[in-house]
């Protein structure tokens, strides 16, 4: 251990702690914005400065190490003036248009500004003028928000190694964005929708839609239905004001009654019958000698990473639809025909903890209803700004249930919303199937937590099933490095490309770090146990469904509405 | 391009070779065309917007066409001061185009450096690496002069 002081306090630290993890330790807050908790320390912004007896000059505490008897002031004249400089300058060059900003009210500059008690600015502005990028259905660059942090580079590169966004120039020209200054669709981007949930202002985030949603519901000539992801109640509720995970389900459905919609389904629903189709395509994989390992096709981050990077092994892909699609094309078929509605009156919109369903609702390939399966794809986070809008408090909105035919779920269907999840639904499906006898532990935890590769190996009536589970498209990367080379014997690899699962996923609230995905994930396993029915086979509405409609898992039906391929993405991108 | 597959080849193996590669694409093609980038970058397994990041952070390279002279004044704080503002002038009188810019002809393109450490002699002015010192107005005209006759 080593001890200083900072601000008279006496602290006791291991050895190698920044200073800013020191001060943390005794709750001091020094201001930060180029620092994050889950990635390495980069000490570009020089906001952290704080005053180090007998050193030359203020230092950054984000990488400043302590040492013994170290004497730190981190609240003095001079540093205050320092942090405000620097601010100062990084808004001279901002166009500090917060007002009509897509992060007003929740930008780390916009606070820091505020902390610092910043009134006006004593240098010449000089703003980039650089266009937005709005090519992808999914997010907004706008370079000239941009304050060089280099967040989004490393969670980009580093975490998703998908290497879309680089630094251009240098000097007052460096931006950050694809190679050439071309657009995003013209790069690798996936829309993972990562770089929202780490940018501390307004310059990467999400695509927003809800004037679509507004006009639509105040259509009289629509009938508006919803289906919201196992991820978004979570989280959701750190968008209202309540502790993650305490936003009871059927309030929420109340909530979204108070909006307008006229139906509120779940896609918790086509989870568990994600789980019935890719359980039986495994099955027959197993048993015809079909392409092994079979890939989970949930996550639309993932698709476009293998799309684009490892188109060869698309084969391995399976081919069910994700359950917001398999939703979509239900809805204006099944339910349509059940409701005795019209499929071109329905307008359906998806609640979703990411911005890449917004361009996976708008493919080509979406379309198997006859119309486009799902017309609107709304973030958390912008569910949360139209419950903020209309002025509905979630706290005091009475429950009510869902809708029938397609809102109930299992817990299976839950857990899709975090790493391990859509494994863990499938293996108690598939035990079953196979075996024919009860599960008597439900509980695959070697599924579950933030281990970035998770390996396992289940004993099904005598056959051993090798699985294995990645989440962030870098571990997904090193998986599917191996899986290329021969180098895997996997039977079944479930894949997502946000850290965490879809509960840390690019359109979930802000700040989404790994401890608060850690928590997330808690909530999520907790809604779990508390089901009475927590195997997908088991849900009444999906078996409702088969008998109805389907008529069984992989049937003529299914592969019409439920199943798709995908096409390799140009060698260019590359 | 079998002339890019020979640099590749010469500096694939070289540790921090695509640095090494760009310049010698540069000295073939005056500057780093797209395609070059794209083909070296792939060849590095360097995903192509670091690729990109580096070619376009260095001074000395170039992402776009350059004439077949490339004319570099030294803007640092030594040549300032003895009227390299004035050389500046002169070469932009003299080819009517303004710095950064190459002549029609694909002959001139007048690029800013930092210190080419000839500072004895200043203002100083390189033209594709040789150094000229002591610049007048005069004397940029005369060498400009030599440059323009066919060699």
């Amino acid at each position: 251990m080593v001890n200083l002081t900072i601000d008279n306090i006496s602290v006791s630290v291991p050895s190698g702690s920044t200073i800013l993890q020191a001060a943390q330790a005794v709750g001091l807050k020094i201001p930060t914005l180029c620092y994050h908790p889950d990635q390495t320390v980069k000490a570009n912004c020089r906001v952290c400065l704080v005053e180090v007896e007998g050193a030359r000059g203020l230092q950054a505490a984000c990488s400043q190490t302590v040492v013994e008897g170290m004497v730190v002031r981190t609240s003095t004249p001079l540093v205050f003036k320092a942090r405000k400089a620097v601010v100062e300058l990084i808004l001279a060059r901002h166009p500090q248009d917060c007002l009509n900003c897509v992060r007003n009210g929740c930008c780390e500059l916009q606070d820091l500004a505020q902390e610092l008690g910043i009134r006006e600015i004593p240098y010449a502005r000089e703003i980039k003028g650089m266009p937005q990028d709005k090519s992808t259905p999914s997010l907004v660059l706008d370079p000239d928000k941009c304050i060089l942090c280099r967040r989004c580079l490393t969670v980009c590169q580093e975490v998703q190694t998908v290497n879309a966004l680089g630094l251009r120039a240098r000097g007052y020209q460096t931006s950050v964005g694809p190679a050439f200054y071309q657009q995003l669709n013209e790069s690798t981007c996936v829309m993972c929708g990562q770089c929202t949930q780490v940018c501390p202002t307004g310059a990467l985030a999400e695509r927003e839609e809800i004037d679509k949603l507004l006009d639509a519901l105040a259509d009289p000539s629509k009938i508006v239905v919803t289906q919201m992801a196992p991820a978004v109640r979570v989280a959701l509720a750190e968008e209202v004001g309540l502790p993650t995970g305490e936003l009871d389900m059927l309030t929420l459905v109340g909530g979204l009654r108070r909006l307008g919609f006229h139906r509120v389904f779940h896609t918790n629903f086509t989870a568990d019958l994600t789980i019935m189709e890719e359980g039986h395509e495994l099955l027959e994989r197993l048993n015809n000698g079909g392409t092994l390992p079979m890939l989970t096709s949930c996550s639309p981050g993932w698709i476009n990473f293998i799309e684009t990077f490892y188109p060869d092994l698309l084969d391995n892909l399976s081919t069910c639809k994700s359950p917001q699609q398999m939703f979509g094309a239900l809805v204006k078929t099944y339910w349509a025909q059940k409701a005795g509605v019209d499929p071109a009156q329905i307008y359906s919109v998806s609640i979703m903890p990411c911005t890449a369903k917004k361009y996976e609702a708008a493919r080509p390939e979406m379309q198997d209803s006859g119309y486009q399966d799902v017309d609107l794809v709304l973030t958390t986070r912008e569910i949360g700004k139209l419950f903020r809008m209309a002025g509905i408090d979630l706290k005091q909105v009475p429950p009510s249930e869902f809708d029938p035919w397609m809102g109930a779920y299992t817990g299976a269907g839950v857990i899709f919303g975090a790493t391990g999840g859509v494994m863990e639904a499938a293996l108690r499906t598939v035990y079953e199937v196979v075996t024919g006898n009860e599960l008597a532990n439900l509980d695959f935890t070697v599924c579950r937590g933030m281990t970035g590769i998770k390996e396992a190996e289940v004993d099904l009536a005598g056959t051993q099933v090798k699985v294995a589970i990645a989440h962030g498209l870098g571990n997904a990367r090193q998986l599917m490095e191996r899986i290329r080379a021969g180098e895997a014997d996997y039977h079944f690899v479930e894949i997502m490309a946000c850290p965490g699962g879809c509960i840390g996923g690019g359109g979930q609230p802000r700040q989404t770090d790994n401890a608060q995905r850690a928590i997330r994930i808690e909530a999520i396993y907790q809604e779990d146990v508390a089901l009475a029915l927590r195997k997908s086979h088991e849900n009444p509405e999906v078996k409702q469904l088969y008998t109805e409609f389907l008529g069984q898992p992989l049937g003529d039906k299914s592969h019409q509405l439920l199943h798709t391929h995908y096409q390799a993405k140009s060698k260019k991108l590359k | 391009m079998d002339k890019l597959q020979a640099i590749v080849d010469q500096y694939q193996k070289v540790p921090g070779g695509l640095i090494e590669a760009f310049h010698a694409v540069q000295d073939e093609y005056a500057y780093i065309p797209e395609e070059a980038l794209r083909r070296l970058a792939k060849a590095f397994e360097v995903p192509l917007a670091r690729a990109y990041g580096i070619a376009s952070f260095y001074s000395y390279l170039s992402l776009k066409p350059r004439g077949q002279y490339i004319i570099r004044i030294c803007k640092s704080a030594p040549c300032h001061v003895k009227g390299a503002a004035e050389v500046v002038k002169t070469l932009e009188e003299e080819l009517a185009i303004r710095m950064g810019e190459t002549t029609p002809d694909q002959l001139f393109t007048l690029e800013f450096t930092e210190c080419v450490g000839v500072c004895a002699e200043t203002p100083v002015i390189t033209i594709n690496g040789e150094p000229y010192g002591d610049l007048t107005s005069a004397k940029v005209k005369e060498i400009l002069a030599q440059y323009r006759q066919p060699q």
